[in-house]
């Protein structure tokens, strides 16, 4: 009897947090239709809170897009959905992110198994010192594909948009290939794991104009069966390839994280509801 | 001006690695004066020289000049039928010709006060015929240790050598690159605990040698005697103490870990970290990310280091003295139990000689050492462009 008085009582703060959260999510759609969503979450570098309170859903199938200025927490939130922050020593995360109904920072969750069915896609192309066969096989090796490993690659390249580059020279490293190139490898690689949801943290950013649009050609590709989350600081091309969008800034007093605003991108770029998205998409900041 | 004080120092490194090779080519090579028992001219038959003369007239000279009873022992030790004209003809030298060192001059002297040298030796001496001696020869590498200058070698402080750099390596290459890969891998940098381990490491690299022989000897050679002798595993032949190849090895290897370590952490840590984000994202386990990743990329590092520090160790004197190194065996070391002797330790055990022609020998047997240790490191290069240009 005691003791639920005093869990009531921790839990007191928390509810009353999420009443006044700044950020309050937007509905889209019922809770069946999405892919990933997140609660309250929270991602501590050391003392410092980098991200406050995020509720973010995303839906099947769409690729949603994550902007905002430098430092605000896009690439923090990404990398918490798939316990990549894990690997940042000091890093913390508290709240909720919901897979397939589970919370996947549960105690008996294996990270590993995250990480297999919610892939990533970095930033900079960063291949495997290995040959291209291998760069593309090795994931699905090490989680124990049975199949043919031939057709596996030769699929993944395919989705990647990769094949008829590569085709002829899959035993050559794939440091060889240009840094385009190596961008779509790494997705192909990706791919190969056949994940659920794939996260891109900036994957055009290190690119060329035209490798960027074969990037963003491909994820209009990759969306009929994927759910795609994307970092980007390029506004145009959150525009240009996404469905939805979610705004984040940087909270002044705390030099927090938080969500602004989170809707359709049409929405978004063009009818925000909030002054500060507006003045970000219209360039007076950021 | 910052120039020159650089260029001036790079010069004064380089004048004094020439001085050292100088100082040793000057003791290894030059004239010296051979009093033979026998003259080979006495045995020449007709005209051709000793050395080329065919087994049967080598057998006969050796019956003409050797007491019946010793011709019987070396019949008797293996039939002259079986032996080769090489070695007979060895056997003429060391019981009929009998050379002896006389004297000998610096390969300075031999180069530019060659008449001087011509008199001198004409005048003092003589009948006796000026050579000019390679003391570093075929010869020299392939004998054993001997008390004799000229028969003296360094088989057995080379494969000494060997053996022990062989059980170091084995020794400390597992255990330093496992330790560097939790330190670098596992360990989380923020705790005390791993920052203390990390800074023990880095002093245990400094720590002089003379030490870890004083540690070795009381850990290897006492405490753990019946396993570093041998008797614990039923070794016949064992020398019922410690002071084997295994203790030695193991001291060295002692030596050589904290090396390898800091060595294998900084290959490691090379590795860029986008590397090991890309393993992850995939669902690789941390195990499958350094087998598959991070090793393969620090390997050449990892390699360069131990073999760097494998030939550190190879050189050292003081803790092999200190575990008991054999200054005189002529027996070859055939296991890990048996005594030993190193390349350093003949060296150092021939100039302590008070005879000067032992220095001589002590030069060829440091240029044995130098081409070794050049040998290593060549290696280190070589493996390490062989990894790099795989990738």
């Amino acid at each position: 009897m005691l003791r639920t008085t005093v869990q009531n009582k921790i839990k007191l703060p928390d509810v009353f947090e999420i009443i006044s959260s700044e950020a309050l999510p937007l509905e889209i759609g019922n809770d069946a239709e999405y892919a990933i969503q997140s609660s309250n979450l929270r991602v501590y570098y050391g003392d410092f809170l980098a991200v406050k309170d995020i509720n973010l859903k995303i839906k099947h199938q769409k690729i949603t897009a994550i902007i905002g200025s430098s430092g605000c927490g896009k690439s923090t939130v990404l990398r918490a959905f798939n316990r990549m922050n894990e690997l940042v020593p000091n890093a913390k995360v508290t709240g909720e992110v919901i897979f397939k109904g589970v919370n996947i920072y549960e105690d008996s969750i294996d990270p590993v198994e995250v990480r297999r069915r919610i892939g990533m896609v970095f930033q900079k192309p960063n291949p495997f010192p290995k040959s291209i066969y291998e760069n593309v096989a090795w994931g699905a090796k090490i989680n124990r594909f049975q199949g043919n490993m031939d057709n596996l690659v030769e699929k993944s390249l395919r989705r990647a948009v990769l094949w008829d580059e590569v085709k002829d020279k899959l035993d050559q490293s794939g440091l060889s290939l240009s840094g385009g190139q190596q961008q779509r490898l790494c997705i192909a690689r990706t791919i190969a794991v056949e994940p659920e949801i794939i996260l891109m943290d900036e994957p055009a950013s290190a690119l060329d104009p035209i490798a960027t649009l074969h990037i963003e050609e491909l994820m209009h590709e990759l969306a009929k069966e994927y759910t795609i989350i994307i970092v980007t600081h390029n506004m145009q091309q959150a525009a240009r390839v996404s469905d939805y969008t979610a705004f984040f800034s940087l909270k002044e007093e705390s030099r927090s994280g938080v969500l602004v605003e989170y809707g359709e991108t049409q929405k978004i770029f063009t009818n925000p509801d909030n002054q500060i998205t507006e003045d970000y998409i219209t360039g007076r900041f950021g | 001006m910052w120039v020159t004080i650089f260029r001036g120092s790079t010069v004064i490194g380089i004048i004094a690695l020439l001085i050292l090779l100088v100082n040793i080519a000057n003791g290894a090579f030059g004239y010296a004066l051979i009093e033979y028992e026998v003259s080979p001219k006495e045995l020449a038959n007709g005209g051709i020289a000793i050395e080329y003369l065919d087994k049967d007239t080598l057998i006969q000279v050796l019956q003409d000049n050797v007491s019946s009873g010793l011709f019987r022992r070396l019949e008797n030790d293996k039939p002259f039928a079986e032996r080769d004209q090489k070695n007979v003809y060895d056997l003429v030298i060391e019981w009929v010709l009998k050379p002896q060192v006389v004297q000998q001059w610096t390969l300075w002297d031999s180069i530019l006060k060659q008449s001087e040298i011509r008199q001198e030796a004409e005048d003092e001496f003589p009948g006796l015929e000026l050579h000019f001696i390679s003391w570093l020869d075929t010869e020299f590498i392939i004998n054993p240790q001997s008390g004799d200058p000229i028969k003296a070698g360094v088989r057995t402080a080379i494969l000494g050598s060997l053996w022990t750099m062989m059980i170091a390596f084995l020794f400390s290459f597992p255990i330093g690159v496992g330790a560097a890969i939790y330190l670098e891998e596992y360990a989380s940098q923020g705790r005390w605990i791993n920052r203390v381990i990390q800074t023990n490491i880095n002093n245990l690299a400094g720590v002089p040698s003379i030490i870890y022989g004083i540690l070795g000897l009381a850990i290897f050679v006492r405490a753990l005697e019946v396993f570093t002798s041998g008797s614990i595993f039923g070794i016949a032949e064992s020398t019922e103490n410690g002071r084997t190849i295994l203790s030695a090895g193991l001291t060295l290897g002692l030596l050589i870990l904290p090396l390898i370590i800091i060595n294998s952490q900084q290959a490691i840590r090379a590795v860029p970290d986008s590397l090991r984000q890309a393993s992850f994202g995939l669902g690789a386990t941390r195990w499958q990310t350094i087998w598959s990743h991070v090793l393969p990329s620090a390997l050449p590092g990892i390699l360069t280091g131990t073999i760097l520090a494998v030939s550190r160790a190879i050189g050292e004197t003081a803790p092999l003295v200190v575990v008991g190194a054999s200054t005189f065996i002529t027996v070859d070391p055939d296991g890990p139990f048996s005594k030993f002797t190193t390349l350093p330790i003949q060296i150092y055990q021939w100039t302590s000689r008070p005879q000067d022609v032992f220095r001589n020998i002590a030069a060829a047997g440091i240029i044995v050492l130098l081409l070794l240790l050049l040998g290593m490191n060549t290696a280190a290069v070589v493996l390490r462009n062989r990894f790099s240009k795989r990738i």
